[in-house]
């Protein structure tokens, strides 16, 4: 699009951004950035969140809030000024010449209106076309960002379609008045691994095809795949940038080398301990010592042999539901396997494959419609609910999201104590020390005692929802997708964190996660599920290094990605940072 | 076709006999409570007249001819056989069927309640879109809005009476004919219902903007008036007909005070005088009218939740 084939398309210089916020004042998000983006080129702004990036992106489109300003010595799209302008000429931008892509298309897209008429918006805004040729136009952009029958897509609503449809559904929109810049802030992060990349070879698509992207992520390892430059933000400046092979093969700054390191991944064993370290629970835990060299070590003796009873027994279970249109869905079917005490054993799957229904089914909370569950070889799924009561405290349960397994009314000493036997404030009044200790144990200080929910971050919410779960002393925790709602750095960390009380409690885990890199990092054995059916089973390192089933080779494949570095990097040290994009290779 | 017919049809049946099972159950106890009301009956029938005493003779043939020396259970089985023809009783007072009654005043009390809703809707959502996540019209229209919730509608109907009837003289204080004695009655009725609304609206408006769509939309270029209208406005529909039960009822109540205030004819009018005389088979054919109407409206709204959010159409109810 641009005139001239070297003048960028975006220029910002020392751009800022502030919010006015009632509570704590004017708060700089950005402070003072520069970047350039010509067309066909892919940038990519990549930081933890909080750092800046979305407020970047906003800037751009004049979406900052009227909490926010916007400053900058220079701002410019295809040389015209952007500071300044008014909230017609902002219209006059969005949709027609830049795109916008907003992570998780279930909220993103209008869920009242069909997907037709949201996709055709930008062409009704900018009065392009006429009637007819607009939906012409709907459904040729459908067709082309990959999504089969568009036809009938277009006449259905946003709910009734597939995450990954929806995304590229919202990608359709975007693109539909061919802007000459996309924006993508966050696209495939509520998206599985193979929907992720597919929505990522179309993005790619697009760049070749002359539309510049920025691409927004706090992923280092859905950026790498697509782009031409890196950006990395933290605390609302840029600390490095560079092509992909300069930030993650010779990353200059230690920030962008943490992110990297929390990346998890089975190409680098052991890496998160070294992220969790300088943040994490106080240095005088050595007991995470221990765990971390047993990682490193790939053969890792006596870890496919788990020692110990086998406390949790799952014997054919099945479950069905049934659809709105009348049809049953076997959402378990003939599930079988034993949890040993002390082991960590992973279920991964896409979505829909069944495995939270299969850890409902183990915690009891749904009964299966043939099978049995076992606990300590007694009778579990088989109880009435008032006899499994009292047994209840032994299988404790971590979902994805504390904050709507909170009690938003109460503090974290009351949420805690609660779990501890000591309900009401007078309990926790009474269990003080106990609770302080349990927060401790989970690395959190004194100090998020009277705090409620709201109130936490992401990964202090994950650490009070641990200190919850450990405190009736379980011999089994449920943990199901602990960390997927989490930034990859805290990630890391909460991860090391579970890792460390199995092994000082002996608690064992059933951890469910769609990311093998994440069951890589925590378990022993896993169980690749898919419709249903558990697929493939055996120690991690047989799954990962010699996987048998095709959906199993189709998982991995797609967390392997597709941008390799340079041949030279092949031959580093194993803990070079390198490793966790090639990992995928190599296995 | 079939498949998506089925799980339709039978969501109809399901509310269809649930309606019954209510209108029944309100039916029973209207007349359990007829029969727990002091006093007799026939004396009740004889006494609207200006006979005063009746003589034992009469009371026994009345007693006869309705039915009333019958055991309670042959009662009952006859009040409901009558009911399922429609037959809602002879009012002891007036001698005509109750039926014919309600039916001579149904109309003005319709246009009337239909009228008041319709207004309130429509200022509801004047209100609350315009003013929605906008902090000063806000602050303004739902301190206007508490205050009208909090007056009682006989009251706002005796302020508007003094003002625009006896005052300014635009319309006239009491009676039926024609628009201009429906605009006081109207607006009484509506205000206390917009008031409502539109607090639920704008609540359900901003928390609709906050979503990551809105901004999607504004990406788009679109305006803020096309976001508002085209979009953010449906999503507010949803608390409103949540609301849609508790407005029937607003509205039932309050028809019953405007036309008292404003002294117009109507079924308020008409509750009014049986329940003063103990004309027992009007007041039970009004309350049976009204339970009918809210079952009717609730399974309207019902199916207007699974039009205005595609989501719920999915679910089996």
């Amino acid at each position: 699009m641009s005139e001239n084939g070297s003048a960028p398309l975006l220029t910002a210089k020392n751009l800022t951004v502030s919010f006015t916020t009632p509570r704590h004042g004017v708060v700089a998000a950005v402070r003072g950035i520069d970047l350039a983006l010509g067309a066909g080129e892919c940038l990519a702004l990549v930081g933890e969140s909080g750092s800046g990036k979305s407020a970047t992106a906003r800037a751009v489109l004049g979406l900052t809030g009227s909490r926010a300003t916007v400053d900058a010595e220079e701002l410019t799209f295809a040389g015209e000024q952007l500071l300044g302008f008014a909230e017609r000429d902002w219209r006059r931008l969005r949709g027609a010449r830049v795109g916008f892509v907003l992570q998780d298309a279930l909220t993103s897209l209008d869920p009242l209106r069909l997907v037709g008429d949201e996709v055709a918006e930008p062409l009704v805004v900018h009065e392009l076309g006429s009637r007819r040729d607009r939906d012409e136009r709907v459904i040729s952009l459908l067709q082309g960002v990959g999504i089969p029958d568009p036809r009938v897509r277009a006449r259905q609503y946003p709910h009734e379609l597939s995450g990954g449809l929806r995304q590229r559904a919202l990608i359709a929109s975007a693109i539909a008045a061919s802007p000459s810049l996309v924006i993508a802030d966050e696209p495939t992060t509520a998206l599985d691994a193979t929907v992720q990349r597919q929505v990522l070879d179309l993005l790619s698509d697009m760049r070749d095809a002359g539309t510049a992207i920025l691409l927004i992520s706090h992923d280092l390892s859905v950026v790498a795949r697509l782009a031409d430059r890196i950006a990395v933000m933290a605390a609302g400046v840029i600390v490095e940038q560079g092509t992909p092979d300069d930030i993650l093969l010779r990353p200059a700054h230690p920030y962008t080398r943490e992110l990297l390191a929390a990346v998890p991944t089975f190409g680098a064993p052991g890496r998160i301990f070294r992220a969790a370290a300088d943040v994490d629970t106080s240095p005088r835990d050595s007991p995470t010592r221990p765990v971390a060299p047993s990682r490193a070590d790939p053969s890792r003796p006596g870890r496919s042999h788990p020692i110990g009873r086998t406390i949790l027994e799952l014997d054919a279970v099945s479950k069905r539901f049934r659809s709105p249109d009348g049809t049953w869905r076997q959402a378990v079917d003939g599930v079988t396997f034993g949890l040993h005490a002390g082991e960590a054993l992973g279920i991964v799957g896409e979505s829909g494959s069944g495995k939270s229904t299969t850890a409902q089914i183990a915690m009891a909370m749904l009964a299966p419609d043939h099978g049995e569950v076992r606990l300590d070889g007694a009778a579990w799924s088989g109880l009435r609910e008032r006899e499994r009561q009292s047994e209840r405290h032994r299988i404790q349960l971590i979902s994805q999201d504390p904050l709507s397994a909170f009690d938003p009314r109460f503090t974290v000493e009351r949420i805690i104590a609660e779990a501890l036997g000591q309900p009401g404030r007078r309990g926790a009044i009474k269990a003080r020390a106990e609770v302080t200790a349990l927060l401790r144990r989970v690395g959190l200080d004194d100090d998020v005692l009277h705090r409620r929910g709201r109130e936490l971050s992401g990964g202090q919410r994950q650490r009070v929802a641990i200190a919850r779960a450990i405190a009736p002393r379980p011999e089994v925790l449920v943990c199901d997708e602990p960390v997927s709602a989490l930034d990859v750095s805290v990630q890391a960390r909460i991860l090391a964190l579970l890792a460390q009380l199995r092994h000082e409690l002996g608690v064992a885990l059933l951890f469910i996660s769609h990311d093998l890199g994440v069951i890589h990092e925590v378990c022993d054995r896993v169980l690749v599920m898919k419709d249903g059916t558990v697929v493939e089973h055996g120690t991690v390192t047989e799954v990962l290094t010699a996987p048998r089933h095709p959906y199993t080779r189709s998982l991995l494949d797609s967390i392997a990605p597709d941008r390799s570095p340079s041949p030279a990097s092949a031959n580093t040290d194993q803990h070079d940072p390198a490793l966790t994009y090639t990992g995928g290779n190599q296995l | 076709m079939n498949e998506r017919t089925t799980p339709q049809a039978r969501w109809w049946i399901r509310r269809g006999l649930l309606g019954i099972v209510v209108v029944w159950g309100a039916a029973t106890v209207t007349f359990i409570g007829m029969q727990l009301l002091p006093g007799d009956k026939a004396t009740l029938i004889v006494g609207g007249g200006s006979l005063g005493g009746a003589t034992p003779e009469v009371l026994a043939a009345i007693t006869r001819e309705y039915g009333l020396d019958r055991p309670l259970i042959a009662q009952y089985g006859d009040f409901l056989a009558r009911l399922i023809h429609g037959d809602l009783g002879t009012s002891y007072q007036r001698g005509a069927p109750v039926a014919e009654l309600i039916w001579s005043q149904l109309g003005s009390t319709v246009v009337l309640a239909l009228g008041a809703a319709v207004l309130g809707f429509v200022l509801a959502v004047v209100l609350a879109t315009s003013t929605a996540a906008r902090p000063r019209g806000r602050a303004v229209t739902s301190t206007v809005e508490l205050v009208l919730l909090s007056t009682p509608s006989a009251w706002v109907g005796i302020l508007a009476l003094t003002v625009f009837s006896f005052e300014l003289r635009i319309f006239p204080a009491i009676g039926n004919d024609g628009i201009a004695s429906l605009v006081l009655p109207w607006v009484t009725l509506a205000l206390p219902i917009a008031a409502a609304l539109a607090q639920v609206m704008r609540d359900g408006l901003e928390r609709a903007l906050e979503q990551p769509f809105a901004t999607t939309v504004l990406s788009r270029g679109a305006t803020h008036g096309r976001l508002r209208w085209r979009h953010v406005a449906r999503h507010s529909l949803i608390p409103v007909l949540t609301l849609s039960g508790w407005s029937l009822a607003e509205l039932l109540g309050g028809v019953v005070i405007v036309e008292t205030v404003f002294a117009r004819a109507g079924i308020g009018q008409l509750l009014v005088t049986a329940v003063t005389s103990r004309d027992f088979p009007v007041v039970a054919g009004v309350v049976i009218l009204s339970a009918v109407v809210f079952v009717v409206v609730n399974v309207i709204v019902d199916a207007l939740y699974r039009v205005v959010d595609p989501r719920l159409r999915e679910t089996t109810p």
